[in-house]
C-alpha cells in the first residue's frame, strides 16, 4: 500500500485529526464498557493494526494503571469472494488469550462493504465465543452490502464506490476516480 | 497456476510465495480451531495408483482442514479391476464435479496426461522416477525455516545421498533447493545416479565420507528396492558402509546441519543410526510441515482466483 500522502489526492484527516479521532474512540470505548477489564482490542490485518495499538496507547494514557489486551487478526481464510479474486494472506494472527466472556472491540481503517468484518466476525469464532463484539473504524465510507454497522467511528466520509481511499499515520487521502470528478466539475 | 506437475516449472518466486504462504498455514495449524472455511465446497479427490501413508494422508489433511470435501479412489478396490482405462476413471470422476485430482502413479508423466482429460486442477503427489513437487517444497521449507533464511539458501550445500535413479524426490528437490541458491551434490554408487545427471546444476560425488563433514544438509534417499528389477549394487552391506547414515558419520557432521529423508526409511539400509537420536534430524519435522505446504499449494490452485471468476462472473 502505498502511504497515504503521496497519492496526490485530497486529504480529509491529517494526522492530527488521526491521533484526536483516536483519543474520542478511546473514550467512547471507556464510557461505554465503564472501563476496559474485560475488552480485548482486535486490530484487523493489516489496516487495522496499528490503529488498534494507536486506541490501546490511548486507553492507557487516559486510564492510568489499566493494561488492555489487544492482539491481530488476519480473515483472507474467511473471505466470501475466494476464487472470485486473488486472496493473498496478510499478516499472521495473533490472538493470544480466550476471547470467551470477554468484549472484543474489533478495529479497522475503512469500513467499505462491510464483507471484511463479515469475515472476522466468523474468524473469530474460532477463538472463543465472545460476550460481545464492537466495531470500531477510522473512516466509514458508506456502500455497505451486509447489515454491520461500526460501534465507534473517527469520520464518516462519504464516496463514490469506486473512489480510492487511503489510511497511514500521516492521514487518510481521497482519490476521487476519473468519472467523479468529471461529474463534479 | 492452474496445475502443479513438475518443481521444475516452478520460478523462484512462485516457490517464495508459496512457502510464505505455507507459513501463514502453518499459524493455523496451531490454533485451537485448526481449519478455516477457505476452500468450502471445492472438493478434492486423491487418486492414488501406488501406495503411500503420510503423501495421501497430508494431502487429505490439508484439504480438510482447508473446508474441502475429499474423497479417495483407491486404485486396488476400483473398477480398474474390471479393466476401465485410466482415462476412463478420470473422466467417470470429473463427471463427479471435482475441483482437484492429486495424483500418484508409478508411471512417469501420468498427471500431465490426466490434465488432457478433466478441466480440474491437477496436483502431481508422485509420478514414477519423474516428480514429486510438494515433497520438495516441504523439504525446502523444512530446510529454510530451520535455518531462519525463509526467502534463500544462498551458500548452504545440501548432499542428496543413495538411490538418486529412482528418486522422484531428488529430482524435483533439485530443481527446487537450486532455485533457491543451494549447491546440491549427488552422493551414490554410479549406478544409481543417471546419466542425465551430468547435464544437472549439481555435482556429483561416489563417496559420503568426502563430504559428511562439510555439507549443511544431509538428505537421505531411500534404496528403492521395489523399482529394481536388476542388482545395482553388490550387496546391501556394501551399500550401507558405504552409503549408509552410520553414528560415526553423523558424529562427524557439522554441529548445525540437518539429517532429512523423505520416508519410508530403511532401517539398517540407509538409515542406520537411530534419528531420534540425531539432534539435527528434521525427518517428523518433514511431515509436520508436508501440511502447511499442502494447504498452501491447495490454497493457490483452488483459492486464488481466476478459472472460477470467469465461470461465474461474479462482482467484486
Amino acid at each position: 500500500m502505498s502511504s497515504a500522502g503521496s497519492l496526490g489526492g485530497a486529504v480529509v484527516l491529517t494526522s492530527q485529526d488521526i491521533s484526536r479521532a483516536i483519543t474520542r474512540i478511546a473514550h467512547e470505548i471507556l464510557e461505554r464498557n465503564r472501563g476496559v477489564d474485560d475488552v480485548v482490542l482486535v486490530g484487523m490485518q493489516r489496516g487495522g493494526v496499528w490503529i488498534a495499538d494507536a486506541i490501546k496507547a490511548a486507553l492507557e494514557r487516559v486510564e492510568p494503571g489499566v493494561s488492555v489486551g489487544a492482539g491481530s487478526i488476519d480473515v483472507s481464510m474467511y473471505r466470501d469472494d475466494i476464487g472470485i479474486r486473488p486472496i493473498v494472506p496478510a499478516a499472521a494472527t495473533d490472538i493470544t488469550v480466550d476471547l470467551s466472556g470477554r468484549t472484543v472491540v474489533l478495529v479497522d481503517d475503512v469500513l467499505y462493504t462491510g464483507r471484511t468484518v463479515r469475515a472476522a466476525l466468523e474468524a473469530l469464532n474460532d477463538y472463543g465465543r465472545p460476550r460481545a463484539v464492537q466495531l470500531a473504524v477510522l473512516v466509514d465510507r458508506g456502500h455497505r452490502e451486509l447489515p454491520i454497522r461500526p460501534d465507534y467511528v473517527g469520520k464518516n466520509i462519504p464516496t463514490h464506490f469506486d473512489d480510492e481511499v487511503a489510511v497511514d499515520e500521516s492521514g487518510v487521502v481521497i482519490t476521487l476516480a476519473k468519472h467523479t470528478k468529471e461529474n463534479a466539475s | 497456476m492452474k496445475h502443479l506437475l513438475s518443481a521444475q516449472d516452478l520460478t523462484q518466486n512462485d516457490i517464495i510465495a508459496l512457502l510464505d504462504m505455507a507459513d501463514h498455514m502453518a499459524e493455523i495449524n496451531t490454533r485451537p480451531v485448526p481449519k478455516v472455511p477457505a476452500l468450502r465446497g471445492k472438493t478434492v479427490v486423491s487418486v492414488f495408483f501406488e501406495d503411500s501413508t503420510r503423501t495421501r494422508l497430508s494431502f487429505e489433511t490439508a484439504a480438510k482442514r482447508l473446508s474441502a470435501d475429499t474423497m479417495t479412489f483407491s486404485a486396488s478396490t476400483s473398477s480398474l479391476n474390471k479393466g476401465e482405462s485410466l482415462r476412463d476413471t478420470i473422466e467417470t470422476l470429473s463427471a463427479m464435479r471435482v475441483d482437484a485430482f492429486v495424483v500418484r502413479h508409478k508411471s512417469s508423466g501420468v498427471p500431465l496426461q490426466i490434465t488432457e482429460w478433466t478441466d480440474a486442477s491437477v496436483i502431481n503427489a508422485g509420478d514414477g522416477w519423474h516428480q514429486h513437487p510438494t515433497q520438495a517444497l516441504t523439504d525446502a521449507f523444512t530446510i529454510t525455516r530451520s535455518f531462519g533464511t525463509p526467502h534463500t539458501l544462498e551458500g548452504r550445500t545440501i548432499a542428496i545421498v543413495g538411490d538418486v535413479l529412482h528418486s522422484r524426490v531428488a529430482r524435483s528437490n533439485i530443481a527446487v533447493l537450486t532455485k533457491l541458491g543451494a549447491k546440491v551434490v549427488l552422493v551414490g554408487p554410479s549406478t544409481l545416479i543417471p546419466i542425465q545427471a551430468q547435464q544437472w546444476p549439481v555435482e556429483i560425488l561416489h563417496s559420503l565420507d568426502e563430504v559428511v563433514a562439510e555439507v549443511d544438509v544431509v538428505y537421505m534417499l531411500r534404496m528403492q528396492r521395489e523399482r529394481m528389477e536388476t542388482a545395482f549394487v553388490p550387496s546391501l552391506g556394501e551399500y550401507t558402509a558405504r552409503f549408509g547414515l552410520t553414528p560415526d558419520r553423523v558424529s562427524r557432521m557439522l554441529a548445525h546441519a540437518l539429517v532429512m529423508h523423505p520416508g519410508p526409511m530403511n532401517r539398517g539400509i540407509d538409515m542406520v543410526v537411530d534419528p531420534a537420536q540425531v539432534s539435527g534430524s528434521r525427518i517428523l519435522q518433514q511431515v509436520t510441515n508436508g501440511i502447511p505446504v499442502r494447504m498452501a499449494v491447495l490454497f493457490t490452485l483452488l483459492g486464488s482466483g481466476g478459472s472460477t471468476a470467469l465461470a461465474t462472473g461474479a462482482d467484486l
